[in-house]
């Protein structure tokens, strides 16, 4: 972005300026999230950053917080997590079955009413949360799954499917079909060119699928206030996490958001490596 | 000639040809039935059944159903004749010995206020009732409201099976009995308030992520790849994000002895005992939302800029227009895709937007999602809280549809 030397002086005041907004604006979005972590390490009960704190001195600093939230038997942040991961992992299997299935019909060329039927499968990602956390807790209730395990990883499937779908789709409609014309031409089976040819060309798809999936339902919020019921062995990190926030900000909250900063990072390296090899990948088909 | 044409089983090739052609439409739509069955099952059909509730009032007809029909003939303009009171006497005692005289009393107390206590008090005496008095004078001596005639005509209304008062309770209107339509006493004016506001917000909102995502949107797409990858963390760890996190972070940095104050009250700009309030109220549901919003913007808006050739804009200066020019010209109807489509998802999530506006917007800075949910949850109007649903949902269906029709849904990208 090295400006050229006989760039007049108003544009390069211009260039300058665009550098410091855009700069300020990087700010704006990631600052918020590192305000969190060192608040999560203060000795003191208030959530400010104390004198010690700024002088950095190591008493100003603790992890008693982090000993609240493993041990502290105030607010069930163990079995919350241990539910929220269940929830996840069993919604996420669900929901990247179902949408990568219905994503291999909706990419051929011969689907019936594609247009229609991708809407419907889409609408839980554009309907607000309010209505579809009623709709399905009302749907629940009839089939007497309200505020339930199963019922829980139901809802989750239904508010994770639309991104397998469109993430799969996607990486379906970059495919050449001339790989898997060629497979057949070779004697091979249509269940086996699927297996040994298709699957692992879209895998990157579906796995970033996949994460949507389990982030949608790990973070998922408005859904399970209306699902769970206020039952506590069924409560999750973010159920947790909004009754601690309505009644004070305290700072085990503070700890335990630090930790979903780490877990953000995780999947933020992992969809790197996903995106690389699915270029590399693409890099070499194309050829 | 062609329609002798025939396959090495002797079958005519466009039979044939048609025949593999519905296998194909088979396999593809069995592939995606599964879900499509769950989706509509479990979601889409209790969306519509839930919706239905909004102007369902069949239990009260049937629980009243007598009442209901003498009252037909009864126009209201004075006190009930003893028909309709009688057959009221009747089907209240029988509410009260199958225990479903509270739901009366809570269904009627949505069409006029006053009448849980009256039903209650009513149902209680009932035992005393001679039932070969006057019926009407022993029930305004149990409570002298039903000597107001108002009451009897709130009866009526609220025993009829379907209706469609909540759409106009939706938007601050109220029917009257004679069938006008007024807006409700100013004091009690809530809704119309809220939707402006979840407007306001939802259009704000949009416009400030696009003024903000714009510029480094275009810096990501003109980077070198090993600079703009750094920099997208920026973007896509907010993104990944828990949204409680974020909020979390947003609650600590905006309340009265927060980040941002303490920072502002150590730098002298502003004085301990004036603090900002930048939390409780629409600021802080303003600022909170747009952050979080932000990647929904900067992610399509980034996908469209990468496709743009610099070589565009370095011709049309080389042909002797000014940066801006080329700008405006050139570069800027270029990202039209991108700005549709990154406004529509941001305008979409913003407008059911309910966990940020119910921690940071306190009283004044909650949505229209956020009163739909107490009418769920707190007040049980769901008559009410469904109807308000609704109109929120056509709304997104709307710009749904728009979305559909200027980007197209195929095209919808994540990450």
């Amino acid at each position: 972005m090295a400006l050229p030397k006989y760039t007049e002086m108003r544009y390069r005041v211009w260039h300058y300026s665009y550098l410091v907004i855009c700069t300020a604006v990087f700010v704006f979005l990631i600052a918020p999230l590192f305000v969190i972590i060192p608040l999560s390490f203060n000795a003191e009960q208030y959530i400010h950053f104390s004198d010690g704190m700024l002088a950095l001195q190591p008493e100003a600093f603790s992890l008693r917080w982090y000993e609240d939230m493993i041990y502290g038997t105030k607010n069930p942040w163990g079995i919350a997590a241990r539910n929220s991961v269940y929830y996840a992992f069993f919604s996420t299997i669900g929901a990247t079955v179902l949408g990568t299935v219905a994503a291999l019909g909706l990419s051929s060329r011969y689907m019936p009413y594609k247009q229609l039927i991708m809407s419907v499968l889409i609408s839980p990602m554009i309907i607000p949360l309010i209505i579809s956390g009623s709709a399905i807790f009302f749907s629940l209730a009839k089939l007497g799954l309200a505020a339930t395990f199963p019922g829980i990883v139901i809802a989750h499937i239904i508010l994770g499917t639309p991104f397998v779908v469109i993430t799969v789709t996607a990486t379906l409609s970059g495919f050449d079909d001339s790989i898997t014309r060629a497979a057949s031409s070779l004697g091979s089976t249509p269940t086996n060119t699927f297996f040994k040819i298709t699957l692992p060309l879209i895998t990157p798809g579906i796995i970033s699928g996949a994460l949507f999936a389990f982030v949608t339902s790990f973070d998922e919020i408005v859904v399970i206030l209306f699902v769970a019921g206020g039952d506590r062995n069924l409560t999750t990190i973010p159920l947790q996490m909004w009754t601690g926030l309505r009644e004070q900000l305290s700072p085990t909250i503070m700890a335990v958001a630090t930790c979903l900063i780490v877990l953000s990072t995780l999947i933020l390296i992992v969809t790197e490596l996903l995106r690389r090899r699915s270029e590399r990948i693409r890099g070499i088909s194309a050829q | 000639m062609t329609a002798e044409i025939r396959t090495s089983d002797g079958e005519l090739l466009s039979i044939k040809l048609k025949k593999v052609e519905r296998r194909r439409r088979t396999t593809a739509f069995l592939l995606a039935a599964p879900l499509l069955f769950f989706i509509v099952f479990t979601y889409v059909i209790p969306i519509f059944q839930m919706l239905g509730r909004s102007i369902d009032n069949v239990q009260m007809n049937e629980f009243l159903s007598e009442t209901h029909e003498v009252m037909q003939a009864w126009d209201g303009s004075e006190m009930p004749g003893e028909d309709v009171t009688s057959t009221f006497y009747y089907e209240l005692k029988t509410a009260v010995e199958n225990k479903y005289h509270g739901k009366i009393a809570t269904r009627l107390n949505y069409e006029k206020g006053g009448f849980t206590s009256l039903i209650k008090k009513t149902s209680r005496k009932l035992k005393n009732f001679d039932e070969n008095a006057n019926f009407l004078d022993q029930f305004i001596d149990v409570h002298k409201k039903w000597g107001d005639i108002e009451y009897w005509q709130a009866l009526k209304r609220g025993t009829d099976a379907y209706h469609f008062r909540k759409y106009l309770t939706t938007f601050d209107y109220e029917q009257k009995f004679d069938g006008s339509i007024e807006r409700i006493p100013e004091k009690l004016r809530i809704n119309v308030t809220l939707w402006l506001r979840t407007i306001f917000v939802a259009v704000g909102v949009t416009f400030c992520c696009f003024i903000l995502a714009y510029p480094i949107s275009h810096l990501l797409s003109v980077l070198p790849t090993r600079y703009s990858n750094l920099l997208m963390i920026c973007v896509l760890l907010p993104f990944w994000t828990s949204l409680l996190v974020r909020t979390s972070s947003w609650m600590v940095l905006l309340q009265k002895q927060g980040v941002l104050n303490d920072t502002l009250v150590s730098l002298g700009f502003v004085a301990d005992e004036s603090r900002l309030e930048l939390m409780y109220n629409m600021t802080g549901t303003f600022i909170a939302m747009t952050q979080i919003l932000l990647p929904f913007m900067v992610l399509p808006l980034y996908s469209v800029m990468k496709t743009i050739s610099p070589s565009l804009m370095r011709a049309a200066t080389s042909m002797g227009a000014t940066p801006f020019h080329a700008f405006r010209k050139i570069y800027f109807p270029l990202t039209y895709a991108g700005i549709s489509a990154g406004s529509i998802l941001v305008f979409v999530l913003a407008i059911g937007y309910y966990i940020t506006p119910a921690l940071v917007g306190g009283a004044k800075g909650i949505l229209i999602s956020n009163r739909i949910a107490y009418h769920m949850q707190q007040s049980l109007d769901w008559s009410l809280a469904t109807a308000m649903a609704t109109v929120l949902l056509i709304a997104v269906l709307v710009v749904y549809w728009l979305y559909n029709k200027i980007v197209g849904i195929d095209n919808m990208r994540l990450g």
